[in-house]
């Protein structure tokens, strides 16, 4: 088997999850790889879709930014963000968004705005951009995050994006019109959503995890799915064209 | 129609004023540098400075003590970290306080839209579950008149002035723009007055060869100034890449007071213009901001 780091194996299980989607609104960082390793492998349909306007990028090399000028060149479609967050994002064009932030609680709602209060933080973080929309309205909502106990929380300090909020349906019944988060991919496990209530359970260990070491990082009690398995190892052509191709440098999967 | 070109000197004297709301748009792309330096050097104070990503020209600005309030939805320095200015003054009062109103990027979005089409709000479906509607009494909620609950609102923006750079444009203001194209024609319209920058003037038949193109029109615009490189360090699809090096700089210029007071003294108070601030990069950066060629075919319009 070949040796291979946390972030691949985070890189791969993103990559995996998003097996059959066709449009895709991407962050800049590690979402950006997981996406393109995705359409190289499990999504060859895939589109990229970016909040700076950009649909269909081809980069040539990895942006740097959401902004980044390659990514203009090459695309289908290059529209104002107007167009962007009213007619592809509102419209509900987006299937599956990606998204992260510094904390998120059971229910998948996320903080990027500060750590403390927010008239005098302790850490001020850049706030939504477009992600509080971008958590409303894309069909599905993937997470990609580290699995540590500062991040994933009883209790957020802020509110920036909503995912099931209190849990259960209350999605629904505030008529948000996505199904929000589906899916947290972190370095060391794999999280889904229960059904019913709507909290996050583990749903597969990455190989060498084990679940107490992964409990222990979660501000809750964490429960393990009644399947509970483990993650399929990066294979050597994931990981082949992350190394080679995607990130040569090294940059996001070292 | 009117032969609008100016120079920034006299466009900024004209059109930016003490205490006025300034919009310095562009995502990313086509953010003019030039347009915030000289509003430092002109010394204005307690402007309102709107984007959607104030990026490192209000920090610059803010550093210098131009501002007391800042609209926005995400404050950062894009892939490297914070804009420590901007901090400072928020958090110690240096050089000046500043207030922060803040939003989702479809909220500013909506806000310059609402501006553009002289409405009182635009409706959006955002800030549900969220905290910002808490600490921005602004974003509110208003039940649909034809049914389907409750929808987010956002009031209207419209600067005092907007300051929005582009490729090229004609000597009445007819602007052509490509590549990111952000926030540009909604803030224009928008604005009580707008100063367009740009890289080429051109005659009023390039523009009208390629009228889709044309992202203002010219009866939008009070201004046109002809500043070639005046969006460095960010970029000009097709003219110059971005320079990505200076955004790492900045953030260990920034973090120190002294030190960004001295950068300032050096590279804003201590030109003229911005074809001085030009004149000082050294060859080895124009180099590395050389851009690579795609160009587009063409259409026949006839």
């Amino acid at each position: 088997m070949a040796e291979y780091t946390p972030s691949e194996m985070m890189i791969v299980a993103a990559a995996r999850a998003l097996s059959g989607v066709r449009t895709v609104f991407v962050g800049v960082g590690l979402p950006n790889v997981a996406c393109n390793l995705a359409r190289l492998t499990v999504a060859p349909d895939l589109e990229l879709i970016y909040e700076s306007g950009v649909y269909s990028a081809r980069p040539a090399r990895l942006p740097l930014s959401i902004g980044d000028p390659a990514l203009v060149t090459g695309a289908l479609s290059v529209c104002s963000m107007a167009d962007l967050f009213g007619l592809y994002l509102q419209g509900g064009r987006v299937e599956v968004a990606f998204l992260g932030g510094a904390q998120i609680d059971r229910f998948g709602n996320l903080n990027t705005t500060v750590i403390g209060d927010y008239a005098a933080p302790r850490v001020r973080l850049p706030g939504s951009g477009g992600a509080c929309e971008i958590a409303i309205n894309a069909q599905q909502v993937f997470v990609v995050m580290r699995l540590n106990r500062r991040s994933f929380v009883e209790q957020l300090d802020f509110v920036t994006s909503p995912g099931h909020l209190r849990g259960g349906d209350e999605r629904a019944t505030l008529r948000l019109p996505g199904r929000g988060p589906q899916v947290v991919v972190t370095d060391q496990c794999v999280l889904r959503f229960d059904p019913a209530t709507k909290e996050m359970v583990l749903s597969s260990l990455h190989p060498g995890a084990e679940l107490e070491q992964v409990r222990a990082e979660v501000g809750w009690v964490l429960r393990p799915a009644a399947d509970l398995s483990t993650t399929d190892p990066p294979r050597g052509e994931e990981l082949q064209l992350l190394r080679e191709r995607l990130d040569p440098q090294g940059m996001y999967t070292g | 129609m009117a032969d609008k070109v100016t120079t920034m000197r006299d466009a900024v004297a004209a059109y930016v004023h003490d205490g006025d709301t300034v919009a310095i748009e562009g995502f990313t792309a086509c953010i003019c540098f030039a347009a915030g330096h000289e509003i430092i050097r002109q010394r204005r104070r307690d402007l309102t400075l709107c984007r959607l990503t104030p990026d490192l020209i209000y920090d610059q600005m803010i550093a210098a003590g131009c501002a007391r309030r800042l609209v926005f939805s995400y404050l950062g320095n894009p892939g490297v970290g914070s804009l420590h200015a901007i901090w400072r003054a928020v958090e110690k009062g240096t050089p000046g306080p500043l207030e922060l109103e803040e939003y989702s990027h479809f909220g500013m979005v909506g806000r310059y839209l609402a501006g553009a089409y002289r409405l009182p709000f635009f409706p959006l479906r955002s800030y549900t579950g969220s905290d910002l509607p808490t600490v921005n009494p602004r974003i509110r909620f208003v039940e649909s008149p034809y049914g389907e609950g409750p929808l987010a609102v956002v009031p209207p923006l419209s600067p005092d002035v907007a300051i929005l750079h582009a490729q090229r444009a004609d000597r009445h203001g007819d602007t052509h723009m490509w590549g990111l194209l952000g926030m540009q024609k909604e803030v224009a319209f928008a604005a009580r007055h707008v100063i367009v920058v740009v890289e080429e003037l051109v005659d009023e038949s390039v523009i009208r060869a390629d009228p889709n193109r044309t992202v203002i029109p010219g009866m939008v615009v009070d201004a046109v100034v002809h500043e070639p490189f005046g969006a460095v360090p960010s970029y000009v699809q097709g003219y110059y890449d971005r320079d990505n090096a200076f955004y790492l700089q900045w953030d260990q210029i920034s973090r120190d007071e002294a030190r960004t007071r001295a950068w300032l003294d050096e590279w804003v108070f201590g030109v003229r213009d911005r074809s001085e601030y030009v004149r000082k990069i050294e060859p080895q950066t124009w180099s590395r901001l050389e851009p690579g060629q795609a160009p587009s075919g063409s259409v026949n319009y006839g």
